[in-house]
């Protein structure tokens, strides 16, 4: 690999990592560097200082802490995939992680890395997002939370500052059921998502008490689809009325075309993944 | 003495594989070389474009900086050397102007890879853009030239009855097929189809280091290269050398697949760097680079038309095509679409007219990607042929065997003068056909389509012609005579019984992950019954193993593989004479079995190996006048080339909704005559099936309107890992060769060759109920969603 030349330093604590990042504005934090590692190698981002965040003891845990999940800055995919506490109450991260890269990159990269990346064909983001998660970023000012929703700002971009680390995402265990599914560019759920949807649904007394519907790969950032959200809260859950919150799925969407799908064939696809992530969450609720 | 031609047969566990496995292999960047400078070099960003001016002094100013080359310095090396130089060649640097994105402006050599890539972007290069050709049919209008020096863009034209300038010249087929669809029985079906660009992806990156020494006045050259002779020739050529003073090792390569069957500037100019500087020189690609450094694949566009009866007699084929050559000629470039011509009927008696156009285009130039114009003609011959059977409502397999070469016809001469060895081609559809149950997989897409699922069969049948070859077809363009080697194409073989009885084999072509290690070991010990682990095999060192050009097309086996063949004769008959005066019998008398040579009808007293050998390297105790030592050299030229073929089938579900293709099923029965090691055999088809619906799936070259690729990382550009694919069902029928002694013909192509048209005739099956004729390749889920839309609009 050939980057520019940087500065790399390897705190021993949470603390240091943080006074590294206050007192370099160039810094970038590095974790798995399943992302960061390639666009440097490509000369497309050249950090002044790479703070590698990896021998930081404390942050590489799933925990359960009673009314939520804390998944720590240094969760790698495979274990929030393979977790018996996310399956339990946050099914569709399961999946979202299940499905990002290939077994090599879910080793190394982490869950946090994913949802502070921002990538607009993730596959986590979209799960975090329908889980209404929450994402904690710590700084020497001290922590702040963060709603998933006001989370991802734009393409490549988090609310996240340049001397914040998200140290951890907490999932609610709000119960429901939740899926993630998607098209990925290898076809099935091989690859980067064409195009995806996470839903998460709780019901009670035979109606949609709650609902979160995400998409990814159609938009400038992973996003709550709020039409399908608005049509299928209330409702019934069943065909009828996924087919409609389907029909909504990108109100207020801005669809983009990429090399795997013109906005039509986008649009398109992200009906048929909310239609189909909203009826499996349904038989999951 | 006795001698088997038989198959051998063995699952063997690969030699090679420990070594591989656990990190000992060795490849070119392995190797460091003391005092090693690091090239890198400044790329083109644009298609077309003049260079006004290169502005290399604040680079040549940094520290650790310590040259920089453009054209002017390299000019008088002459250009990148082809076999077939028509076209434009590559200069080694741009001159002037700029033909293709990626194309080398100037090379930075530099104490260390970041500074000189640092370096590299310090370089400033002005560019008066021009207008570039991208798409290949605008190329093919000629309303603009690419090159000003050419006349035009259509550098070169193949036709299957009047190839090479007249060497062959056979009746035109038009007016013959021309009558049949006159008849008023005859059905005519016509396609246009793609057949897209495609990037090579070698797990290891093209990687070269040169040493020159001017003690020996000699280079030192380690390439990860799949033809270490021919590279020896060319460099020799180019810097004025005998061939034989430029030593060329090609250690590990970590695959190849015909990319790595070429000569690169990179390689030419790190040997002029190290000359100038008097230290060795190492230039590594590195990913992004390769998508536009190293040759690209396939690039073809076509129209088919097939003639036949209702009953489904084929009475004519023709296809008229272009085919992409990229900017520049490199070393087969403009032959690769002769490779497909020579199966142009495939495995057909019928009439076929085909002619494909060369033209030249703003993009980097294509060459052999495995199967190299083979795939190309396969996927349009078969296609076709769907096409037609279902314009007359008969099944596909059924066309196929009522128009196939009978296995009493061979050796056939088939449309393009050319005579097939040996075939056997209704065997291998029977076979496949049994595998499958196929009336009860029709049963089957019958109720998923009564279901509104949209389930399909494809079907392929498919000849390659590989193992090359005999050394006529260097009169013809397909030889190595521009890299300074008017030689053929004649495999090599030495087989060394050591002094402890041990075997050292050294061959000519060497493996970018064939398992050569393994496959030779496995036929010195089959003729001479020397134990397995006590054979090792060499390769890829052009001082130590005799010529043997290299590894592609399929040809190892059947052509080196023969040569060490022999050369086991050889040595069996000098081993024969010592066993014959030790044992006290005659020489006839004489049989091979495992752990040595015994008396026949005594196969329990065996001679070892370390006994003969003992007599062998002292003759004072063996026969009088025997000549010291135990090893042999042979030479194999074969009288032709060999044809594998084979049949292949694919069951696929297309998800409506998404377009999402799934591969339900994927069999393959192929025939590579007699098989080494099954395993090995099996290892390459999964390989060649793999690349072959990667190209029918997902992976594409694509560039936008001013030239800029833009799938030139694996974010963009995919290529199938093992969970993208079915597990293969693999079954064989055995129709040896007699074009040499073992009766094997290749095995590394075949896959690739039978499967890009079997998925999408598949897909199109799935898809047939809705109306829709083609789908081209990749069939990504957009693709194949778009066409159902347009079906159903």
């Amino acid at each position: 690999m050939y980057p520019r030349e940087f500065d790399y330093v390897v705190p021993a604590s949470l603390d240091e990592a943080l006074d590294a990042l206050a007192s370099n504005p160039g810094a970038k934090v590095l974790a798995g560097g399943m992302s960061l590692l390639p666009l440097m190698k490509m000369r497309l981002f050249s950090p002044e200082m790479v703070v590698d965040i990896g021998r930081i003891p404390g942050l590489g845990d799933i925990s359960d802490n009673g009314d939520h999940l804390a998944i720590g800055a240094l969760v790698r995919h495979k274990q929030t995939a393979s977790s018996d506490l996310v399956a339990a109450h946050a099914a569709a991260l399961a999946e979202a992680a299940s499905y990002t890269g290939d077994p090599q990159v879910r080793a190394r990269g982490t869950t946090c890395g994913a949802l502070a990346h921002a990538d607009i064909a993730a596959d986590q983001p979209a799960a975090a997002l329908a889980l209404g998660s929450t994402m904690v970023a710590a700084s020497k000012a001290g922590r702040r939370e963060i709603a998933a929703a006001d989370f991802f700002v734009d393409t490549l971009t988090s609310a996240l500052n340049p001397d914040e680390i998200l140290v951890e995402v907490r999932v609610p265990k709000a119960g429901g059921g939740s899926v993630y599914d998607k098209l990925g560019r290898r076809g099935g759920h091989s690859d980067y998502a064409v195009a995806g949807a996470a839903a998460w649904v709780k019901k009670s007394n035979g109606t949609v008490e709650d609902a979160r519907v995400a998409l990814t790969g159609v938009g400038l950032k992973p996003t709550l689809a709020a039409g399908s959200m608005e049509a299928i809260i209330g409702s019934d859950g069943g065909a009828d009325a996924v087919a409609s919150a389907a029909e909504r799925a990108t109100e207020g969407v801005t669809v983009l075309e990429d090399l795997y799908g013109s906005e039509a064939y986008k649009a398109h696809l992200a009906k048929v993944y909310v239609g189909r992530a909203l009826e499996q969450a349904i038989a999951r609720a | 003495m006795t001698t088997t031609t038989s198959a051998l047969g063995g699952v063997v566990r690969r030699k090679e594989d420990p070594a591989l496995i656990q990190g000992h292999g060795v490849y070119v960047d392995d190797l460091k070389l003391s005092g090693e400078l690091q090239a890198a070099f400044v790329r083109s960003p644009l298609a077309r474009a003049d260079i006004s001016s290169i502005d290399t002094a604040e680079a040549a100013a940094m520290d650790g900086v310590v040259a920089i080359y453009t054209a002017d310095d390299v000019r008088h090396l002459g250009d990148l050397l082809a076999q077939v130089p028509v076209g434009k060649l590559r200069p080694l640097l741009a001159d002037g102007r700029v033909n293709h994105v990626g194309e080398a402006v100037a090379m930075v050599v530099a104490e260390t890879r970041a500074i000189a890539q640092d370096a590299v972007d310090a370089i400033l290069v002005d560019y008066e853009p021009l207008t570039p050709v991208v798409d290949m049919m605008e190329a093919a209008s000629d309303r603009t030239k690419v090159h000003d020096d050419l006349d035009s863009n259509i550098v070169f034209s193949w036709a299957a009855h009047d190839w090479w300038g007249g060497v062959i010249d056979l009746p035109d087929p038009r007016p013959g097929i021309e009558a049949a669809k006159q008849r008023d029985d005859s059905v005519v079906v016509s396609l246009e189809m793609k057949n897209q660009r495609l990037i090579p992806v070698a797990i290891e990156p093209r990687s070269v280091v040169a040493s020159w020494n001017p003690g020996y006045a000699r280079f030192e050259v380690y390439s990860s290269s799949q033809i270490p002779h021919a590279l020896a020739g060319a460099l020799g050529k180019t810097f004025g050398l005998a061939s034989n003073a430029v030593h060329v090792v090609a250690p590990e390569v970590g695959g190849g697949f015909g990319a790595k069957l070429n000569v690169y500037c990179d390689e030419v100019l790190v040997c002029f760097a190290s000359q100038q500087l008097g230290r060795p020189v190492r230039f590594t690609e590195t990913r992004r680079e390769s998508a536009v450094s190293t040759i690209q694949g396939r690039g073809w566009v076509a129209t088919t038309t097939m003639v036949g009866t209702r009953d489904g007699e084929i009475l004519g084929y023709e296809l008229e095509g272009v085919a992409d050559m990229g900017a520049y000629t490199q070393n087969f470039t403009v032959v690769i679409p002769l490779l497909g011509l020579w199966v142009s009927a495939g495995q057909y008696d019928i009439p076929t007219y085909w002619k494909v156009d060369c033209v030249v285009t703003n993009k980097p130039t294509t060459d052999a990607y495995r199967g190299a114009g083979r795939p190309e003609a396969l996927y349009y011959l078969e296609r076709t042929i769907d096409a037609f059977a279902r314009e007359i409502g008969m099944d596909p397999t059924e066309v196929r065997k009522k128009n196939y070469w009978q296995s009493d016809q061979f050796p056939a001469t088939n449309n393009t003068g050319l005579a097939i060895d040996t075939g056997d081609y209704a065997k291998a559809m029977d076979l496949l056909l049994d595998q499958a149950d196929y009336a009860a997989l029709l049963e089957e897409k019958q109720a998923a389509q009564a279901e509104g699922r949209l389930v399909g069969i494809g079907i392929s049948s498919y000849v390659e012609i590989c193992g090359f070859g005999p050394s006529v077809l260097s009169e013809i363009g397909f030889g190595w005579n521009n890299y300074g080697l008017p030689s053929s194409f004649s495999g090599s073989g030495l087989v060394r019984v050591n002094p402890d009885g041990s075997a050292t084999v050294v061959i000519g072509t060497g493996p970018s992950g064939q398992g050569h290690e393994t496959t030779w070991a496995q036929v010195v010990h089959d003729q001479l019954g020397i134990d397995y682990d006590r054979i090792m095999v060499h390769h890829g060192d052009t001082t130590e193993s005799p010529m043997g050009i290299g590894t592609f097309g399929s040809r190892s086996a059947a052509v080196d593989g023969a040569a060490t063949y022999e050369a086991c004769q050889k040595v069996k008959a000098k081993a024969a004479v010592i066993a014959a005066h030790l044992l006290e019998a005659a020489v006839e008398d004489i049989a091979f079995g495992p752990g040595g040579p015994h008396v026949v009808g005594t196969p329990g007293h065996v001679i070892g190996w370390h006994e003969i050998a003992d007599v062998a390297y002292r003759p004072h105790t063996g026969p009088d006048g025997m000549e010291a030592g135990l090893e042999a050299h042979a030479v194999f030229s074969p009288g032709n080339a060999t044809w594998p073929f084979g049949a292949h089938l694919a069951l696929v579900e297309v998800d409506r909704d998404t377009g999402d293709v799934e591969i339900l099923r994927y069999m393959a029965v192929d025939d590579c005559g007699n098989r080494i090691n099954p395993m090995i055999v099996d290892g390459q088809i999964h390989g060649g099936l793999a690349q072959g619906i990667g190209q029918a799936m997902f992976e594409e070259a694509v560039y936008d309107e001013t030239g800029n690729l833009l799938t030139g990382s694996l974010v963009d550009y995919p290529i199938p890992t093992a969970g993208d694919l079915p597990s293969f069902e693999l079954e064989h029928t055995t129709t040896p060769t007699d074009v040499n002694p073992m009766g094997v013909k290749g095995i590394g192509e075949a896959g690739t060759i039978g499967s890009a048209q079997t998925m999408v005739n598949a897909v199109v099956d799935a898809l047939a109920p809705l109306g829709v004729t083609n789908v081209d390749m990749p069939l990504r889920p957009q693709k194949v969603w778009q066409a159902i839309q347009d079906a159903q609009a």
